[in-house]
């Protein structure tokens, strides 16, 4: 058969006929032919075979013919979504995705898969165990981008808004030459989540590419107007705001974002207030914020303080709240550990670099760069001194 | 607002010129007593027709709308004589400079032009009086001659509201390679200063309204009088300068004493200021005011140059304490508690103050920053930034080294999916 004419196979393989090996080209050739004969030739219940074949697959196989790989992956996809139950299929893309990675570092285009499986579930959780290796290796751009979108979703299920908003930097900043419908809507989530996060929306950075820059604003109007009219700080204007465009932003699946953006604003101000007060009273709260009763800011600072937004002791006989210093002291032993953690991260992340721009520096295109400036620049100089400039 | 203590006459004795009537003009509409409104109204009617300005004559019986009797309503009969002989005139004007431009003699026609320019001015077309000074720029055969045009342009360009070819004619002619005359200079001074004031660069308006030398006098009276540089000059001084540069350019300043003393209560509010006396200098901001208002160029600036005075004196009365009461300290600056506190955080929230409010005993601490911690704090900070900026950056390194093009996608798809 073709497929062991193509793949070489080394003698200890040769020796060992696994059932992996023999549904592997069983999936291959009927892959020839069409995916109706795939069911045909499985037999039962495909997802099933499909899911055992991608758990118990050997890696270094697959690595050979990853385009045919990438198929059967597509199948299992197909399948579960048919039957409406992406969960099933969330366990197999996994291991699939592993299996095909040369590196944890390397992006494939099954993570973009695998993630959109996780949020349709709703396995979050299960989506993580992705997400938490760093990404350095890209071979398709639109691999990239729809990783970082479902991966910041996931990120936004799980209120984790910094991971998020990492990601969905990431997909707004990346190199492109025209803009593509992935980066729009993540530019949407990216404003969303940094009002909820920070309470700004922060300029492009210089590296961003110009069409982004240039272009990303006109398609996602409302959101810059959403972000303008929550600088003002007034709770009741970007209400207003919301609910007069509410349609908008259902039609974009954001309007859970944005009530989380409009909720976000009482707990800026409140913590503006720790600012400027040591105490302060709830009546005074309330109306600063903006907020109807002073028992409505009492709750408002009761949650705040027990999801440790800010450090607050709330005296109810008179009706007074103490703002007080985050009692961290950096004193402890878990704060040496993780600052120890963290300088060993750090360090790690620059020997990276060292020997990424080592490696820039030998190579020939680089080189040839340097070196032709170079001669270039020799002119300049005055070892030609006898000879006169307009020879060169 | 209370103007009553407004001495029009002498007040518009001060100037001369154009800016006499459009000053009275402005004291009238804005003035609000119907007395004093009058006599304005009356002044810049006679002062109009005096120098045949039909434009600001129109303006001042419009205005005027025969309230003051049948000597200062509405003569077209006048109207029209002066602008037939305003016509002749300027049919005049044009065939002798129409003439020296045939001859090509460079001073004639400079003169030429500047008597157009003249005579534009004196009737009130300041839009042409301004074009034809510009003019006279290709015919100045001397410094003598710029600096003319610069004067001449920068009269009409404050008359208009341009402020910023003020400012541009004003360096031309500080460049002049001659010495200039002090009053000149002074003049000079005193118009960027004013350039300054309305373009809300208040301390630079500040800096050369305190550099305008005394022999300023009243040379400039048809653009600015002695009064008015020592009034800007010492509220933008105190508006924007910190305890060193007050104390430096204004109270030390010799020639500047020469300008506050022809204004005694603003050298007293001066001095309060600096000695910390914030409720007398306050007071006596709020005494002023209703005068100042009805200043033609500061009447737009007031608002925010006494606000920015308010909260120096705020920031600088509460440096000194640990804790200051809050009841003290309102009635220091003669305001509420509650207003008080209300100012103190929004001056917190802009970072001007280093302190807390407790507002259950009414008290404001000052607070400083726990260095351990904040040291602390930054550094972790800085590191998860310095993380996250740099894998992002070794992932943006790697696109672009894949060659990333998106319009390379069908060519480019190794694997498809």
């Amino acid at each position: 058969s073709p497929s062991r004419r193509d793949a070489p196979i080394s003698p200890s393989r040769r020796s060992i006929p696994s059932a992996s090996n023999r549904s592997f080209t069983l999936r291959r050739d009927s892959f020839v032919s069409s995916s109706a004969n795939l069911r045909a030739h499985a037999g039962g219940d495909l997802l099933v075979t499909v899911a055992d074949f991608l758990t118990s697959c050997s890696a270094d196989q697959i690595r050979m013919a990853p385009d045919k790989f990438l198929n059967v992956c597509r199948v299992l996809k197909n399948e579960v979504m048919q039957l409406n139950a992406p969960i099933r299929g969330i366990a197999p893309l996994r291991a699939a995705v592993r299996k095909i990675q040369t590196s944890s570092e390397q992006l494939t285009p099954l993570h973009a898969e695998y993630l959109m499986l996780c949020l349709l579930a709703k396995q979050y959780k299960a989506g993580l165990s992705v997400l938490e290796d760093d990404i350095f290796e890209v071979d398709q751009p639109k691999d990239l981008f729809l990783y970082c979108y479902y991966g910041a979703m996931i990120y936004i299920g799980l209120k984790k808004f910094r991971k998020a908003l990492e990601l969905l930097h990431n997909a707004v900043t990346a190199p492109m030459s025209s803009l593509n419908a992935i980066t729009v809507e993540a530019y949407k989530k990216y404003v969303l989540v940094s009002l909820i996060q920070s309470g700004q929306v922060p300029s492009f950075p210089k590296y961003t590419s110009s069409t982004a820059q240039r272009n990303l604003k006109n398609h996602t109007q409302i959101y810059v107007d959403l972000s303008t009219c929550y600088g003002t700080g007034s709770y009741s204007d970007l209400e207003t705001f919301i609910q007069s465009n509410a349609e908008a932003f259902q039609t974009d699946n954001n309007f859970g974002l944005v009530k989380q953006v409009l909720s976000s604003m009482y707990k800026r101000n409140i913590q503006r207030l720790t600012q400027t007060y040591l105490t302060l009273s709830l009546e005074d709260i309330a109306s600063s914020v903006q907020l109807n009763t002073p028992k409505e800011a009492e709750m408002h600072v009761l949650r705040m303080i027990e999801d440790g937004e800010i450090h607050a002791t709330i005296n109810q006989k008179d009706g007074m709240v103490s703002f007080n210093e985050d009692p961290e002291q950096y004193k402890s032993s878990e704060m040496v550990e993780h600052i120890d953690s963290s300088i060993q991260r750090l360090m790690a992340l620059s020997k990276k670099l060292t020997s990424i721009d080592q490696n820039i520096s030998c190579d020939h295109a680089f080189l040839m760069k340097v070196q032709s400036g170079r001669e270039r620049a020799r002119f300049d100089y005055d070892d030609f001194d006898s000879v006169p400039h307009k020879y060169f | 607002v209370s103007a009553d203590q407004l001495d029009v006459e002498a007040y518009a004795a001060q100037y001369s010129g154009r800016t006499r009537v459009a000053r009275l003009l402005f004291i009238a509409e804005r003035c609000g007593v119907e007395a004093i409104q009058l006599e304005a109204l009356r002044m810049a009617h006679d002062e109009a027709r005096a120098r045949e300005d039909t434009v600001l004559y129109l303006d001042a019986v419009l205005k005027i709308n025969s309230r003051l009797g049948p000597r200062y309503r509405h003569d077209q009969a006048w109207v029209d004589s002066v602008n037939r002989r305003a016509e002749q005139r300027k049919e005049k004007l044009e065939t002798e400079l129409n003439g020296y431009r045939t001859n090509l003699i460079k001073e004639s026609i400079r003169m030429g032009y500047n008597d157009i320019g003249d005579f534009f001015y004196a009737h009130g077309h300041l839009s042409e009086a301004f074009k034809s000074y510009i003019r006279t720029r290709d015919y100045c055969t001397t410094s003598k001659h710029i600096v003319q045009m610069c004067m001449h342009v920068i009269l009409v360009s404050i008359e208009l509201g341009q402020f910023a070819h003020v400012t541009n004619y004003v360096s031309k002619a500080e460049q002049t390679p001659d010495t200039l005359d002090a009053v000149i200079v002074a003049k000079l001074r005193a118009a960027a200063g004013l350039a300054n004031l309305e373009t809300k660069k208040y301390k630079l308006a500040a800096r050369k309204f305190l550099e305008t030398g005394p022999e300023l006098g009243s040379n400039y009276s048809e653009v600015i009088a002695p009064q008015d540089v020592a009034v800007y000059g010492a509220l933008c001084a105190l508006a924007s300068f910190d305890r060193s540069e007050l104390k430096s350019k204004v109270i030390d300043n010799i020639n500047f004493r020469n300008f506050l003393e022809l204004v005694p209560e603003v050298r007293e509010l001066v001095n309060d200021f600096y000695a910390s006396r914030y409720g007398s200098c306050l007071e006596h901001l709020e005494k002023l005011k209703p005068n100042l208002l009805l200043d033609i160029h500061l009447r737009e600036h007031l608002g925010t140059l006494y606000n920015d005075i308010r909260h120096k004196a705020i920031i600088q009365y509460t440096l000194p304490f640990i804790s200051v009461d809050l009841n003290t300290m309102a009635s220091a600056f003669k305001s509420s508690v509650s207003m008080l506190e209300k100012e103190l955080a929004a001056l917190i929230t802009e970072n001007k103050i280093q302190a807390r409010i407790d507002s259950h005993n009414k008290i404001l601490y000052a607070r400083h920053a726990d260095q351990r911690n904040a040291t602390f704090q930054r550094a972790l900070q800085t590191g998860n930034e310095f993380e996250r900026d740099i894998k992002a950056m070794l992932l943006r390194a790697n696109l672009i080294k894949h060659d990333f093009n998106q319009k390379n996608w069908p060519g480019q798809r190794k694997m498809n999916l």
